[in-house]
């Protein structure tokens, strides 16, 4: 008998994650945040109810201040598997503007991420929302269960989680409690690149290098992706070959310099990389507390 | 580039992975350790070395040096207090292989955060402070190791450096350990030791321990079998989900957890006994040849055969077993201890069933592997018991196949896992007993006394009023022309229930008697009251599960207890401030009031009168009178 090799058990694994959330489940639905890990977490939900089509929408918090080449893959990908996608933007966001430049980075963050996520999971009662967090991606999620259960308020309780033994898991809620379930968890981020490499994953085309107008601020990267990003008297982006390792906002997200525009280039890089992959996210670097306290708060 | 890189990713995944915890006691040095193993081997990258000195200056416990110990303390409360609550997974990996470590907290408190760690580990390394030598949490921790089956163990002796790099000193305590691993029948057992602080024996020979010619801790990470033992070979598939994505497929989909699979090949399905072959082997790559252990798929059968989540198909020449009572080991993971006849969720495989302990045989002594008796199983206690389940389930021997042997038990009201139970041999005797199907049902009974049977069930605090209440109700159906049945708790316990005390177990078993009683009084036909101070709310919900939703109506008689006190019609609660009567409702033993009862009466609102009206709305409003 032939045992499986690394990817492919990663791959089983999760698929048997995904097909236990959705079979408990009585309204489940896959956050889609249009970054790597979303793609590779779609393509395993694929290949977990093939030959149907998975029996969930997709649901993605927009916040309006996405790169402009996220939302037109989001879409195409959306409409290629045909599957149900759900846009959700904070009403109160909108009408106020909330934008990172004003308001900064923690609050724009929690008012379109954290607060319309939980918006958008009450509207629609889901209570099972999949996502693609990794637990070698920071310190308080390495200690998060694969299910994970949330409060009628969407708090993340670290000090009751349940015991979660072998792959046998308990997603049943009581009233008013969901749960998010992270079937990515085992993940390195040297496999997802990997998986993405061997399976020809689509991936957003800002994670390879290319001419790109970035101004430098506070040691990031940033791109300039639309007219909205304000400039600085004196200051002009220039047009720099970057990449990006990680997908969020564009004004809180850093680009790294790189030359790697293949997905081989890519794994090299990651393979001998000497900073971790949230090294460019603005938004963790307030504390190395600051991950879980949004958890606590709801934040996916 | 690019085909030396393919070349190299190819050869990666052939690199075995081996999946270990560390435990052992608090302050013995898992976080330091892990930490440790993650900085020699490299995978502290710049960014979170900047972010490591920085902690270890606000928070560390190293002075000057780094503490590596907060590189896996990833909570705010375990940096604050420096200790562990939960576990956390790390990966890293070596040119010899990859590793997912969980490092797992030492308190006895946290103990199901370690068994969680402990499910999913080829191997254990358990670490001993060798200024204090072994502790009550080493041998706990040891204990559930054992109870997991994982194969191999390592002793680090930690701390070495505190003591001088003494040889006398590991070998006193290697003695003990391997003494006490022998006991308790753990295989291997291999002692190093080190100095996680200071990195000795760890990933590089210590230059302070030239007595020790043994394997570092890494060397031995990179040797020790990653099967954690031989894996299952007989086929297994726990059905999760049924693909019916048109009218012409019908695919059963879930993850092979024994042996393997063809097309062709005979499988049966469990618990119906009903066999087939299979026809396909359906994934997203396209159709296969063969399903392997640890494989997802889809899989079709030759012949049309009621299969549904729940059900697991096997190999039809060496089926698992069916069976509804096993003999189990338990490890108990809630405040709320284990009761025996207490109802819980069970989960095996895929599927959830009713269940109950039937017998707690006894409890483990952790550190003097003693057999102790036991009446309940309080956190984190190790026992036996006897388990039976409403209906039938596919599994084997946790020893033969963990994932259909190692089953999880839920509390139906929280839905939390408040415990683990490992299925040892069924209990044969209670396979054959089965049913009688009886002809003439409750409808029938009911129907010839003109009336629709239901359970009036009065709970409240010892002195509440339920007795006066159901008295008074009684008279009033039984003069309507209904044929009723008045269950008082205190007379039970003259007669039936004269056997029980109030110790929480007998609780639990008293009520479950007269819940059990009343269900049978309904199938007679009859509109049975029950007054019982029934202080359980799970107790009541089981005994709302029994009848039909519509046959129930849960009366909450709510008298303060300050109240029922100070009347005191029996005299029950002087006795019991005096210290004569223990476990009393109130008093010293808890009273859990509904959350959302039928009828609720506050008798320093309501006559009993009164009480009585409110009931009998409801009885109308349920159909039961008219």
């Amino acid at each position: 008998m032939r045992s499986l090799r690394y990817l492919e058990r990663l791959e089983a694994e999760s698929i048997h994650i995904i097909r236990e959330a959705v079979a408990e489940s009585e309204r489940p639905v896959l956050l889609y945040s249009i970054g790597k890990d979303s793609s590779v977490l779609l393509h395993l939900t694929m290949k977990a109810f093939y030959p149907a089509k998975p029996p969930l929408p997709l649901l993605h918090v927009d916040t309006t201040w996405k790169f402009r080449e996220m939302i037109a893959f989001r879409d195409r990908a959306a409409a290629e598997l045909g599957l149900d996608l759900i846009v959700h933007r904070n009403p109160e966001c909108v009408a106020r503007n909330i934008n990172p430049f004003d308001h900064g980075a923690a609050l724009h963050t929690d008012m379109w991420k954290t607060q319309g996520l939980r918006q958008a999971l009450d509207e629609h009662r889901f209570d099972t929302a999949l996502g693609g967090a990794r637990r070698d991606e920071e310190k308080s999620r390495a200690k998060e269960r694969i299910f994970s259960m949330r409060s009628a308020r969407h708090q993340w309780d670290p000090r009751r989680q349940r015991p979660e033994l072998w792959r046998l898991y308990n997603p049943r809620r009581a009233q008013g409690e969901s749960v998010r379930v992270f079937p990515l968890s085992n993940w390195t981020e040297l496999d997802v690149w990997h998986y993405i490499y061997l399976e020809k994953i689509p991936i957003v085309p800002l994670y390879l290098a290319a001419e790109r107008p970035v101004v430098e601020r506070d040691g990031l990267l940033l791109m300039v992706d639309d007219d909205r990003f304000p400039l600085a008297p004196g200051e002009t982006p220039r047009h720099r070959r970057v990449r990006f390792r990680t997908l969020g906002c564009y004004p809180l997200t850093g680009a790294i310099e790189s030359e790697a525009d293949t997905l081989s280039a890519v794994l090299h890089e990651v393979m001998t990389a000497r900073t971790s992959e949230r090294q460019g996210r603005a938004i963790d670097h307030t504390n190395s507390g600051a991950m879980e306290r949004k958890k606590q708060e709801g934040y996916f | 580039m690019t085909q030396a890189l393919e070349d190299y990713l190819i050869g990666q995944q052939d690199v075995a992975q081996l999946r270990f915890l560390t435990c052992g006691s608090v302050d013995d040095g898992k976080s330091t350790l892990i930490g440790r193993l993650l900085y020699d081997a490299g995978h502290v990258l710049d960014d979170q070395h900047a972010a490591l000195t920085a902690d270890s200056r606000r928070a560390g416990t190293t002075g000057a040096e780094p503490d590596l110990a907060l590189l896996v303390d990833g909570l705010q409360a375990e940096r604050e207090q420096g200790i562990t609550i939960d576990v956390a997974y790390r990966y890293f990996a070596t040119d010899r292989r990859r590793f997912v470590v969980a490092d797992t907290p030492g308190h006895e408190q946290y103990t199901r955060n370690m068994v969680t760690g402990a499910s999913t580990a080829d191997a254990a390394v358990i670490l001993v402070d060798a200024t204090k030598g072994l502790l009550v949490q080493t041998r706990r921790h040891s204990h559930v190791v054992r109870l997991l089956e994982i194969g191999e163990v390592i002793l680090a002796v930690n701390k070495l450096d505190a003591v001088g790099y003494s040889r006398e000193v590991f070998e006193q305590i290697s003695d003990d350990y391997t003494r006490f691993a022998r006991d308790l029948g753990l295989a291997s057992v291999t002692c190093v030791p080190v100095s996680a602080l200071r990195g000795d024996n760890i990933a590089e020979r210590s230059p302070h321990t030239p007595w020790y010619e043994g394997p570092t801790l890494l060397e031995c990470l990179e040797t020790v079998p990653t099967d954690g033992g031989s894996a299952p070979q007989d086929f297994r598939l726990p059905v999760q989900h049924v693909s019916r994505p048109d009218a012409e497929f019908r695919g059963y989909a879930g993850m092979v957890v024994g042996g393997a699979i063809r097309p062709g090949d005979r499988v049966r399905a469990l618990p119906s006994g009903r066999e087939a072959r299979i026809a396909r082997i359906v994934t997203w790559d396209g159709d296969v040849d063969e399903a392997v252990l640890g494989q997802s798929v889809t899989v079709t059968l030759t012949e049309g055969i009621d299969v549904s989540r729940g059900d697991v198909l096997c190999s039809a020449d060496r089926p698992a077993s069916v069976a509804t009572h096993f003999e189990a080991r338990m490890i108990w993971m809630s405040e709320q201890p284990l009761v025996a006849g207490r109802r819980y969720l069970v989960k095996v495989g895929t599927c959830v069933v009713g269940g109950a302990v039937t017998e707690l045989r006894h409890a483990i002594d952790v550190n003097t592997l003693e057999q102790k008796p036991a009446v309940q199983l309080g956190l984190n206690e190790i026992g036996v018991c006897d388990l039976a389940l409403d209906r039938p389930v596919a599994y084997d021997p946790y020893e033969e196949n963990p994932d259909l042997g190692g089953v999880l038990l839920i509390d139906p009201e929280t839905q939390e896992t408040i415990g683990v139970a490992l299925l040892g041999s069924a209990l044969t005797q209670a396979n054959h007993l089965h049913w009688q199907r009886i002809d003439v049902d409750k409808r029938a009974r009911a129907a010839l006394s003109d009336q629709r049977p239901c359970v009036v069930w009065l709970t409240g605090v010892p002195g509440a009023g339920k007795s006066t209440i159901a008295n008074i109700l009684e008279r009033y159906l039984h003069g309507l022309g209904k044929h009723t049945y008045l269950l008082d708790g205190d007379n039970i316990r003259h007669g039936l229930n004269r056997d029980l005390g109030f110790a929480e177990a007998d609780r639990v078993e008293n009520v479950r008697r007269i819940a059990e009683v009343a269900r049978l009084m309904v199938d007679a036909g009859l509109i049975v009251l029950v007054s019982a101070i029934s202080p359980f709310r799970a107790e009541r919900n089981m005994a709302r599960r029994m009848v039909g939703e519509d046959e129930f109506c849960e009366v909450f008689v709510d008298t303060p207890l300050a109240v029922a006190e100070q009347r005191d019609r029996k005299g029950l609660y002087r006795k019991a401030r005096a210290g004569a009567i223990r476990d009393f409702t109130g008093i010293d033993s808890r009273y859990e009031p509904p959350e959302r009862p039928d009828v609720w009466i506050e008798t320093s609102a309501h006559s009993p009168e009164r009480a009585v009206e409110l009931i009998v709305e409801r009885l109308r409003f349920m159909g039961v009178l008219s």
